[in-house]
């Protein structure tokens, strides 16, 4: 992405561009533009391959460009709900991987929102959030599923319908978990904290391993499988449309596409909202410096928690929608590397900034179930055209090694991330001209 | 930056008699001795009046507990041992730098890939089985030692000087990412060559196990066994705890480390290489956990990428709840950790009926202990209180 030197934080670059296509009749022509060629191309050509793969991420990529530039605001609307509200759910009809692609990238969207609240706003970075997520997912699968009598003898599980007000359900756990976990280290400093909390998302995993005994909450590591999934009122209504015959899978993907743009929707809105707030600007002085929070009257400890609070909530909201989603969990759906790839999202994005934060969900999730077996695919290509590549080695088995490797750089050459918040990139980079070796004691 | 409160030893005296030497350099051997004796002697006895508690209920359940305890304090002393020297290598980087180098459980596991592959070169060439069992032992750990702490040293260079001086989160996220890429290189490694992903390390014959006792339980009695592997790896552990004590107490490149710990910059005014100081406080960390990935993948018989990950994270927490940054509170701190989770590991089954899982309840058990320890008593066991300045 972004190529330019840090010290201008890639602004260069992009005021180049949007001055020749963000502005005036030449913006609205060239956006138009490009959403048409993106939307026939894809439409056209609606196959699974590499091809296809550029030009959806080329699609993506049409909603940054229109965040970036300066149009009319109405405008910008327009072109997001018919990118992301009509050509991608029809795109999804012909090729039914690509909306799921689509629909992962949102719930990732939304836990790396809400892990940016708690890493990107408040400062307190979290290893564990992952435990969040699980805990949502665990909810409603124990609740609609048969496990519910396996825990409570005679129980019967709810009818699906209740998957909405399990969604609130999810929320208010996830929210009283994170609570829960701030409680006791809420003394910590960053790097304690973050040992801690990577302790609590492993005492989750194995606790959700262990549990099936002496009383069967969890069914331990085979997992719970048949999770129901709500019904979905308007089949009949869609059907009447006149939309082509649609089996209930694809109802279903269309179905969970919208649930999780609109919950992605009222996420952002939410931290948009909190960011601007006075609990926001508690949050950032917290980050900057405690003690002078503390100092300015900010209730540190409420304050604290209600990060670790709403950052929590929001997975475990997204926790139930995945099982529901997913029809079939088990505990290493949600061990470490996952939350590793959600911080990694955070980081990559741009720490604290929200669509820096969009941003770096959507890429490493493209990265992740795209490009990585794309070049896997290719990869086997080429070696059964007698190209010498080592027998076992597949790309999609080294996501370790692609996050690790993301991590080391981002933060050796852009901590502030690609999207990068104004605050945090001047914070970085204020002691840029300094020596900075020797002088590691002397400033402090 | 509140390094000066959390220097490895606050002695600073420029001329020392022999007899203070020694006594530097032997004390935290007492030290470690009383509170092995002391968790054993503890564990002990909440175990044997639980089980008399329970023996009400099932006889049998006490006797089980008094005959298995001199084998479970045995294991204890081994687990303890493994995160000590694991926990060296964290304590020493974080007194010098106050840093949690994330990556060095992925060292210790480098460390024990090293060793694996010297033994599988050992037997391609046959000269394993005819070689005494104690070589063969110290080619594999001055081989593993060498690469870990080369490689440390390697991963300090690139990953966390660059970012010394940026704010306290940006080395620790650069240092998770190093782990992750550690284990991913060397499983890559592992699996294009004949290591395979679960390599077998194989060594040489090292003789039956000492039988310490021989506990009568009914009929049949009970053996309490002790490996020699086990024992090879006690010795070395209190070999390099000693070696430790008297590089940083008794030499000038231990005085050198002490007052790097202490105030970077000073250091560097009195003349101190400090980027080379912190390099070879890598360097020595990460040999520590190299032997020591070496003489764990000895014991076990394999090793694989992913195996020093929680291995790390124990031994992080034994070095904070001996207080992190103090050498023997490390050593002390690996040692109570390994007791308590050998005990859980053998007795929770034991006493539950067989409801919880004891293997995988030690792992809750070590991470609660971290939880409690930095909310109770954050200086650790033997460390000291210390007040973050603004």
């Amino acid at each position: 992405m972004a190529t330019s030197s840090p010290q201008t934080g890639g602004t260069g670059a992009w005021d180049r561009l949007s001055g020749l296509l963000g502005r005036g009749p030449g913006g609205y022509a060239f956006l138009s533009l490009y959403l048409l060629i993106t939307s026939l191309t894809l439409l056209l050509n609606p196959r699974t391959s590499l091809l296809t793969d550029v030009i959806f991420i080329l699609f993506l990529l049409l909603l940054l460009i229109v965040y970036r530039t300066r149009v009319h605001i109405g405008f910008k609307v327009a072109l997001g709900v018919i990118a992301l509200g009509v050509v991608l759910p029809y795109f999804g009809t012909l090729n039914p991987y690509y909306i799921d692609v689509a629909t992962q990238a949102g719930i990732y969207v939304a836990l790396a929102l809400g892990l940016n609240v708690v890493v990107g706003f408040a400062g307190l970075l979290d290893l564990g959030y992952v435990a969040f997520y699980a805990v949502g997912a665990y909810i409603w699968s124990i609740f609609s599923t048969p496990q519910i009598g396996a825990m409570i003898s005679g129980a019967v599980p709810v009818p699906n319908v209740w998957f909405y007000g399990f969604i609130l359900v999810g929320l208010m756990i996830g929210g009283a978990f994170g609570v829960l976990l701030g409680l006791p280290v809420l003394r910590l400093r960053g790097d304690y904290l973050a040992i801690v909390t990577l302790g609590f998302g492993e005492v989750i995993r194995v606790l959700a391993e262990n549990l099936d005994k002496p009383i069967n909450i969890t069914n331990g590591a085979q997992g719970i499988k048949d999770i129901a999934r709500p019904p979905i009122f308007f089949s009949g209504a869609l059907r009447a449309i006149g939309l082509r015959q649609l089996d209930d899978n694809q109802l279903y993907q269309f179905f969970f596409y919208f649930m999780v743009l609109v919950i992605v929707l009222i996420t952002v809105m939410i931290v948009g909202r909190l960011k601007n707030s006075r609990i926001g600007r508690a949050w950032t002085a917290i980050r900057e410096d405690e003690t002078a929070a503390i100092a300015q009257g900010i209730p540190l400890v409420r304050m604290k928690l209600m990060a670790f609070g709403v950052g929590a909530s929001f997975a475990g909201t997204m926790g139930v929608v995945f099982a529901a989603k997913q029809l079939f969990i088990n505990p290493p759906t949600f061990d470490l590397l996952t939350s590793i790839s959600i911080l990694s999202m955070v980081i990559l994005g741009g720490l604290g900034n929200i669509p820096g934060v969009i941003l770096g969900a959507v890429l490493v999730t493209l990265l992740n179930l795209q490009i990585l077996p794309r070049i896997a695919e290719i990869l086997r290509s080429a070696k059964s055209a007698g190209v010498p590549i080592p027998q076992s080695f597949d790309p999609t088995q080294y996501q370790r090694l692609l996050f690790g490797l993301l991590l080391i750089l981002m933060m050796i050459f852009r901590p502030e991330g690609i999207l990068p918040e104004d605050r945090r990139r001047q914070e970085l980079h204020e002691d840029e001209d300094e020596p900075s070796e020797e002088s590691a004691g002397a400033t402090a | 930056m509140a390094a000066e409160a959390k220097a490895p030893i606050r002695r600073v005296s420029s001329q020392r008699t022999l007899a203070e030497l020694l006594r530097v350099i032997f004390l935290p051997l007492g030290q470690l001795f009383v509170f092995t004796v002391g968790s054993a002697a503890v564990l002990g006895v909440i175990v044997v009046v639980l089980a008399f508690l329970l023996s009400r209920s099932d006889p049998k359940i006490f006797e089980t507990a008094v005959a298995i305890l001199p084998q479970v304090i045995i294991d204890g002393i081994v687990r303890g041992f493994l995160f000590a020297t694991i926990a060296l290598g964290y304590t020493m980087v974080y007194g010098v730098l106050e840093f949690i180098n994330f990556a060095h459980g992925e060292i210790f596991m480098v460390g024990g890939f090293v060793g694996a592959g010297v033994a599988y070169l050992l037997n391609q060439w046959g000269v394993m089985s005819t070689m005494p069992a104690l070589l063969f032992v110290i080619i594999a750990v001055l081989l593993g030692m060498t690469v870990s702490g080369l490689l440390a040293m390697g991963t300090e260079r690139i990953a966390y000087r660059p970012l010394r001086n940026a704010p306290r989160l940006v080395p620790l996220i650069s240092a998770i990412g190093m782990s992750l890429v550690l284990q991913d290189a060397v499983r890559m490694i592992a699996t294009n060559t004949p290591l395979g992903f679960n390599a077998r390390f194989e060594t040489p014959d090292f003789g039956k196990a000492f039988q310490l006792a021989s506990i009568p339980l009914g009929a049949r009695s009970i053996p309490v066994l002790i490996g020699p592997k086990a024992v090879i790896f006690i010795v070395a552990a209190l070999l390099m705890l000693l070696a430790l004590n008297y590089l940083v107490n008794a030499t000038r490149l231990g005085k050198a480390i002490r007052a790097v710990a202490q105030d970077r910059a000073t250091a560097s005014l009195m003349g101190i290489n400090v980027n080379q100081i912190i390099s070879l406080t890598f360097l020595i960390g990460g040999a520590l956990g190299g032997a020591a990935g070496v003489l764990f993948g000895m014991n076990i018989g394999t090793v694989n990428p992913y195996m020093g990950f929680i291995p790390g994270i124990k031994a992080f927490t034994a070095a904070v709840l001996g207080g992190i940054g103090n050498i023997t509170g490390a050593m002390v701190g690996g040692i109570v950790l390994g007791f308590l989770e050998a005990f859980v590991a053998s007795y929770l089954s034991l006493f539950t009926g067989g409801a919880f899982s004891g293997a995988s309840y030690a792992d809750i058990a070590a991470f609660s202990i971290l939880i409690l320890i930095l909310i109770f008593r954050p200086e650790g066991l033997l460390g000291e209180a210390t007040t973050q300045k603004v």
